[in-house]
């Protein structure tokens, strides 16, 4: 519990960093950005899960614990999609969305 | 009003989040939109250090910060001209991306808001290196065993993978 901040805050906060990412995921078209765009959402998600776990569930650990899951995740998550984004630039020289729209091998 | 440190340190970090998160997806220029992301995720290190859990701060710095922005900064030298500039937004898409943003805002922060939560009256467990690893390795009611085997594999499953398709195979000649 911290002294003299509301919860709410910080909830308020976390939902402004999850729409930009949800902004950003639809006004760009380039695969890295929409990748750090990903990574804005999980981190919000991450930051309710710590808050609430802290504020509400003082006794427990459960939100710690789902957000160490939820990092592993996003960790395995941009290293497959890099590693997709490479093949990709490999196969069509650029990363655009738009450019990348056949899935034929 | 007085304005204690704690507080201070709150506004301070709410204010490189708000602003460096706008600016990630607005740069056009990518490689600094990684370096934007970069100081959004330490700040948010910095939120965990507040709240007092230490050890998913140093998590969150060596796995995204340390990890995953250079994970991306790599692929954006290796995919893209240093000093590339992102296309502008086409206005539907900038209207309509916008628009779902502000308006998800405005329920959310409404049913943030209005939600009355209650807080446990249970007094608080420490959170130090002893109990997260108990907690962690331990497979009764409380044990997070699973979990931590689940994402194991996934990771090794996410390795290989990663590994599999990024190496040079044996190519068709399409071009």
């Amino acid at each position: 519990m911290l002294e003299g901040i509301p919860m709410k805050y910080i909830l308020i906060v976390s939902t402004f960093m999850f729409f930009s990412g949800v902004c950003g995921f639809i006004i760009r078209r380039n695969l890295i950005t929409l990748l750090m765009s990903v990574e804005l959402i999980l981190n919000a998600v991450n930051i309710n899960f710590l808050v609430f776990n802290r504020y509400l569930f003082s006794d427990k650990l459960q939100g710690h614990f789902f957000a160490l899951i939820v990092v592993a995740v996003a960790a395995a998550e941009a290293a497959v999609a890099i590693a997709l984004i490479i093949n990709i630039y490999r196969r069509f020289t650029n990363i655009n969305v738009e450019d990348v729209s056949e899935m034929k091998y | 009003m007085k304005i204690t440190l704690i507080q201070f340190m709150f506004y301070l970090l709410s204010s490189v989040v708000v602003i460096f998160s706008v600016l990630t997806i607005t740069s056009r220029n990518i490689l600094r939109a990684a370096v934007y992301l970069l100081f959004v995720l330490v700040a948010t290190a910095g939120f965990y250090f507040m709240l007092n859990y230490q050890f998913m701060a140093g998590v969150q710095l060596i796995l995204y910060a340390g990890g995953i922005v250079v994970l991306i900064v790599f692929s954006i030298l290796l995919t893209s001209h240093i000093d590339l500039k992102l296309p502008k937004a086409r206005l539907i898409n900038l209207v309509s991306g916008v628009l779902v943003a502000v308006a998800g805002m405005a329920i959310s922060i409404t049913a943030i808001l209005q939600y009355p939560f209650e807080a446990t009256s249970n007094s608080p467990l420490p959170v130090d290196m002893k109990a997260i690893g108990n907690q962690l390795m331990e497979t009764g009611s409380n044990g997070y065993a699973l979990p931590f085997e689940v994402i194991s594999v996934l990771l090794l499953a996410a390795m290989i993978g990663a590994i599999i398709i990024a190496k040079k195979g044996k190519m068709k000649k399409t071009n």
